[in-house]
């Protein structure tokens, strides 16, 4: 099952692979790394590639520190603003994403938005400039993503021993050293666990993009990896093309979390 | 490293294993000429399908009547998903309809991808065929084939409002350098409206403005083998780019918000009450007589570069063409001739307003319907096509144009440098769709 879907992607990043040859109107030919190379010698895909790669980390070390945070409050709060704060939380990770997309360009639209008049920035448009288009959708990836890391780390803190916590505090450690120097050590496995699926979820986002930037923004500005792929492969019917980059993506994500489990190794955890 | 030798079992099957290629379907075009059976056939679903379904029903009903032991199937479908649909009935030829309606700027790429059947002998000797508008003729070439028959075209004209124009004491554009002048005035007299409303990913709102300064597309290489050189980069073409990319100022439609509309955007704010003027098509007359301006606009053709003419607009609309998988090959091509006949296109003109693709029912039609006069007006003008090859499709999906008006708009780029930019990715995927 999971086979089968990837040797068909890296066998057609190998040919030339269009609508032409699908439905028979040419002949497939092998190209060998011919997508490859055009696709390197391709400044754009350089561009999109450095993009993802920031955009996606800067989205990684959001979630992280926005989940990290609330659920180190929640077990600081009482019982029934934890509980809100849960629902909250539940309710925006349960929202599809093309609706919370769709949700978060209404709150600030240049004209009906509520934002633009609560900041009384008149008609500014948001989705505009490069930066601020993919600060919107930072927000809506991190919106949509902490609740998952708040609920595991959440999980994780739960289950470290109270006494420990007790003692750090009795010693005089504030908050932020608790966490530095107790907590982090001790949830390492989980948050070595979160930050892997972070990166790959940030690295893959599409929707996001697709929906707030209208397909990847003013002249492409807006553009992430997954993207570029589908706009490739399916817009431009160059299904070859499109595995090429698909490959690129699944051996990137292969490699950083490669590189990632081995560190841990090396410190001596084991998952 | 105990994974060692499972792994390289693993890669010595994936490398037997890559010997065949991926999967192609074969569409080869059917050796079977059926006399009788059930011919299935693809239309477009319109907004309010039904008048155009009763004149389809009518023709169809003719046609079983005409051919014993014939059935035709109709289906329509909807028009989002139709590249999807086309692409599957491509693929398996199975499930593929024997006649399709096709958006005319995909003809290049369908005939590429092997779908449609050559029907030059038969539109040839075709009595009503001779009275075929050239610019839709050429929609249905391919290297000096024939691929389908033509439809209805459309085309874009000036929208204004005429309750603004009159409170302003303007009167409607005759160049385009008025255009963009009465653009302004309108802006600045009420700042709530767009004087002229423009869109960066409106293709075909600015192509006008390319072909009025001289520009081109593209330019046909000659000889046979009806490849292109992309022409967008050349000082015509550029004055036409500057043209239109100077509408985008905070005295006419502001880049911020501006930029990112597409020609849909520019027509519901048009229709919402938003702009003073707006580059629309006939078959978007519903959508404006739905909005708040109902009553209060007319339309003039788009003026070109001398005052008193004419823009080249754009000749969209759409085509019925064979599939070459049919096995009904001469009932199919008989049926296409019989939904794309005069009689038929004259009736719907009177259903959906579709401009016929014959000169001579569309006069009389334009006759009927004031309206539709600066349609036909600027048809009768000159109108340009796209590119007959099936680098266009790559170059439509793939936002080559919309890109390149956006990097001028948004102050990424010069003109020059954009449309440069703009012709290589043109031309590469020309050279690559051979």
């Amino acid at each position: 099952m999971l086979v089968y879907p990837i040797y068909q992607l890296g066998l057609i990043s190998f040919f030339q692979y269009t609508q032409a040859q699908v439905s028979g109107g040419e002949p497939t030919t092998f190209k060998g790394f011919g997508n490859y190379s055009e696709l390197f010698s391709d400044s754009q895909f350089w561009q999109v590639l450095l993009a993802t790669v920031l955009f996606a980390a800067a989205c990684v070390v959001s979630t992280l520190a926005v989940g990290c945070a609330l659920a180190v409050l929640l077990t600081r709060v009482r019982a029934v603003p934890r509980l809100v704060l849960m629902l909250a939380a539940l309710g925006a990770w349960a929202t599809p994403a093309v609706t919370g997309s769709t949700v978060w360009l209404l709150l600030f639209d240049p004209d009906f938005g509520p934002v633009n008049r609560i900041l009384g920035l008149g008609d500014h448009s948001w989705t505009y400039g490069r930066l601020s288009a993919f600060f919107l959708v930072l927000l809506e990836v991190v919106w949509c993503s902490f609740p998952f890391v708040m609920v595991t780390v959440y999980a994780g803190i739960r289950a470290v021993p109270s006494e420990v916590l007790e003692a750090a505090a009795l010693d005089g450690a504030s908050q932020w050293r608790i966490w530095r120097s107790v907590l982090t050590p001790m949830l390492r496995p989980i948050l070595t666990v979160v930050t892997i699926q972070s990166v790959i979820w940030d690295f893959k986002v599409f929707t996001q993009i697709y929906v707030m930037t209208n397909g990847g923004g003013i002249a492409g500005q807006n553009l992430v990896l997954n993207v570029y792929a589908y706009q490739q492969a399916f817009a431009s019917s160059k299904y070859s093309l499109g595995s090429a980059i698909g490959v690129v993506m699944l051996l990137m994500l292969l490699a950083v979390t490669l590189v990632y489990l081995r560190l841990l190794r090396r410190q001596g955890e084991e998952l | 490293m105990k994974l060692a030798p499972r792994f390289a079992v693993l890669l010595a099957t994936a490398a037997v294993v890559a010997g065949c290629a991926p999967q192609t379907s074969d569409n080869s075009s059917s050796d079977k000429d059926d006399q009788s059976g059930t011919l299935r056939v693809w239309l477009f679903q319109e907004v309010g399908n039904d008048p155009k379904a009763k004149v389809v029903d009518s023709v169809v009903a003719a046609f079983e009547k005409a051919h014993k032991d014939t059935k035709v199937d109709v289906e329509y479908i909807p028009i989002d998903t139709r590249a999807q649909r086309v692409k599957a009935a491509f693929n398996d030829p199975k499930s593929a309809p024997d006649v399709m309606e096709y958006g005319n700027t995909d003809t290049a790429g369908y005939v590429h991808d092997g779908g449609l059947l050559d029907v030059t002998k038969e539109f040839g000797a075709w009595s009503e065929a001779k009275d075929t508008d050239p610019t839709a003729k050429q929609s249905v070439t391919v290297d000096g084939k024939l691929y389908g028959s033509p439809f209805y075209v459309g085309v874009r004209a000036l929208y204004y409002r005429t309750d603004v124009f009159k409170d302003l004491g303007l009167q409607p554009p005759k160049s385009m350098a008025e255009l963009a002048a009465t653009a302004r005035k309108i802006h600045k007299a009420k700042s709530d409206l767009y004087g002229l409303v423009v869109g960066g990913a409106y293709t075909y709102g600015a192509m006008p403005f390319v072909w009025a300064n001289g520009g081109e597309l593209a330019t046909a290489k000659g000889g046979s083998g009806g490849s292109y050189t992309s022409a967008i980069d050349s000082a015509v073409a550029q004055k036409g780019i500057k043209a239109y990319t100077s509408l985008f100022t905070s005295g006419n439609c502001p880049a911020a918000k501006c930029a990112v509309m597409g020609g849909n955007d520019t027509i519901t704010a048009f229709a919402a009450g938003k702009a003073g003027m707006a580059i629309g098509g006939d078959f978007s007359h519903s959508a404006v007589e739905a909005g708040k301006v109902k009553g209060k606009y007319a339309v003039v053709p788009l003026p070109g570069v001398a005052s008193g003419s004419v823009a080249p607009a754009f000749a969209g609309g759409n085509n019925i063409g064979v599939l070459k998988s049919t096995s009904h090959r001469t009932l199919a091509v008989d049926l296409m001739e019989q939904l794309t006949s005069k009689a038929t296109q004259a009736s719907m003109f009177d259903a959906m307003g579709f401009l016929p693709t014959f000169t001579d029912v569309r006069d009389a039609a334009a006759a009927k319907v004031p309206f539709e006069k600066p349609f036909v007006e600027t048809l009768a003008a000159g109108t340009k096509f796209v590119p007959a090859s099936p680098g266009w499709s790559e170059i439509d999906s793939s936002l080559v144009l919309p890109t390149m008006l956006q990097e001028v708009i948004s102050g990424k780029k010069s003109v020059g440098a954009a449309s440069k930019d703009a012709a290589r990715k043109m031309n590469d995927a020309f050279s690559s769709a051979g």
